[in-house]
């Protein structure tokens, strides 16, 4: 089984998480900037820390065969404190970098009003720099702040297939299936969401006719309770269910390769994206997405 | 108006391209002559626009770095040597470990009056081994003697090979042979095994020149 986590916080785990994720599997990740859990006060705060996203991470990631990449955004929670405002300003800097894979995460927090301007400038910065948009749903009233994130982007101009909207459960995915933005899911050791529910949602699809494309399976793992390994456990249970191992691969491996090749910025070798390419041209129909730079 | 060396002849990486990123490598080669100011927009998507990985026929050297050093080198021949600085300073604070490697290869061609030792300390703070292997190179004269010393045994620590040390045979003195062998007495004590580069480095330590140096005289 091969494993692309497509939203995991490496910054607060440990060498001994790497070891036992390279065993399981996993090959690629992007780290999400997100919150550190204490509030930062400062500008440079931030920067010090996008530093170390796309530098120290980057290369102790690589001492253990994992390919990293990040997203780089002001996240909601943050943007509540004026003091952190002056962090969109640097934000181009980093957008421009390779193994920057998106703007993210973004999105609602409390659904405050210097939460929705923040991931306003933000969806444009996306536009600009041509990047997917990772866009976190507020874990309290989730099925709202699904709702007001979906009109925003698509008042943005971001096509829906740039964005991904994370921390989706039964509730709220099919408003955004239907918006045509990616499904993001995070595992989590506790009642959020499990890999059995999981499964039950890829089988209803599947039943639907709606099929494994456009889905994103993740750990979310950070400094709160949380278990790096939850992608593979959720390939375990998907094997279990009677989904085959191709359907596994889908999922764990080209879905997000697919996803965030959009931004022509991943840092992964030509074998690893080409058979992610069959299924992305076949998505995008013949419009390859993956290849070449983006001017 | 500065020169600065390229870290691979500018042929060998104009061949490792395809058409299509040769052109784009030129372009942006122009580009960065024309205006030097552009240099900091260019350098950090100059891999993705061009390639990336090791280059054909030159053991150890990236194609991206070499990519990299040239903009560089375009930029210079419309820069004095501080304004120089002050932009490689720019690049490498803003830089990934990609950005801020190709920096430091590219300060190891720069001439004599530029001195870029600020940034090599950086390097050398951290514990990213190629940011370490680069700060060693051929700029690392502009080092002091106990910030060379200290590289050194970090090269050791760290398992960066010492083949990647600038001036080891001339530099090497009494002083780092004792911490090497300090070094060398821990590992031991420990019951663990002791780089081959260990020794190496002692080697050069008693056939250098300054070898009967004391510190400080
Ligand atoms: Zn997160």
């Amino acid at each position: 089984m091969r494993i692309f986590d497509p939203h995991i916080h490496m910054t607060s785990r440990t060498t001994d998480d790497y070891e036992a994720m390279h065993a399981a599997g996993v090959r690629a990740l992007v780290e999400p900037a997100f919150w550190l859990g204490q509030p930062r006060t400062n500008v440079g705060s931030f920067t010090d820390y996008f530093d170390a996203l796309v530098g120290w991470e980057r290369f102790r990631a690589a001492q253990f065969g994992i390919a990293h990449h990040c997203t780089i955004a002001l996240n909601p929670k943050e943007a509540n404190d004026p003091r952190c405002a002056e962090v969109l300003d640097v934000l181009p800097r980093y957008l421009a970098k390779d193994g920057v894979v998106a703007v993210g995460e973004v999105g609602f927090d409390s659904m405050t009003a210097a939460e929705e301007k923040a991931f306003v400038r933000q969806l444009e910065l996306a536009v600009e720099f041509e990047l997917p948009a990772m866009v976190h749903t507020p874990h309290r009233d989730k099925e709202q702040g699904t709702r007001r994130t979906l009109e925003l982007v698509a008042d943005s101009g971001l096509t829906p297939g740039m964005v991904v909207v994370d921390h989706l459960n039964e509730v709220t995915v099919d408003q955004v299936d239907e918006a045509g933005c990616w499904m993001g899911f995070s595992i989590y050791p506790d009642t959020k969401m499990d890999e059995h529910r999981m499964v039950a949602i890829l089988r209803r699809r599947v039943e639907l006719g709606r099929g494994l494309g456009r889905v994103l399976v993740n750990s979310a793992a950070d400094w709160g309770r949380s278990d790096p390994l939850k992608t593979a456990r959720t390939g375990a249970a998907m094997l279990e269910a009677g989904f085959t191992d191709d359907d596994v691969d889908r999922v764990l491996w080209r879905n997000p390769i697919e996803f965030f090749g959009q931004s022509g910025r991943l840092l992964l070798d030509d074998d690893a994206t080409s058979d992610a390419i069959t299924d992305a041209t076949a998505t995008f129909e013949g419009n390859s997405v993956l290849r070449g730079s983006r001017d | 108006m500065t020169d600065i060396r390229p870290l691979a002849d500018p042929d060998t990486v104009r061949a490792a391209l395809d058409d299509a990123a040769r052109q784009r490598h030129d372009a942006l080669t122009a580009e960065v002559a024309a205006d030097p100011s552009r240099l900091g927009r260019t350098f950090p998507a100059a891999a993705r626009q061009t390639g990336r990985g090791p280059l054909p026929g030159l053991d150890g050297v990236l194609l991206e770095d070499a990519v990299r050093v040239g903009l560089v080198r375009a930029a210079a021949q419309g820069l004095d040597a501080d304004t120089l600085l002050a932009e490689l300073r720019e690049l490498y604070r803003y830089g990934d470990s990609d950005e801020k490697r190709a920096v430091l290869h590219a300060l190891a061609g720069a001439p004599a009056e530029l001195d870029g030792s600020d940034l090599l300390h950086d390097a050398l703070r951290t514990n990213d081994t190629r940011l370490v292997a680069a700060a060693m190179g051929p700029h690392s004269d502009r080092l002091d003697d106990d910030a060379w010393r200290q590289g050194v045994l970090k090269c050791l620590f760290t398992g960066v090979p010492v083949a990647a040390v600038t001036g080891l045979a001339t530099r090497a003195d009494r002083e780092l042979a004792e911490m090497v062998q300090r070094y060398r007495r821990e590992r031991e004590a420990a019951g663990r095994d002791v780089p081959p580069d260990v020794q190496v480095v002692l080697d050069a330590c008693s056939a250098s020149p300054r070898h009967s140096d004391r510190k400080g005289s």
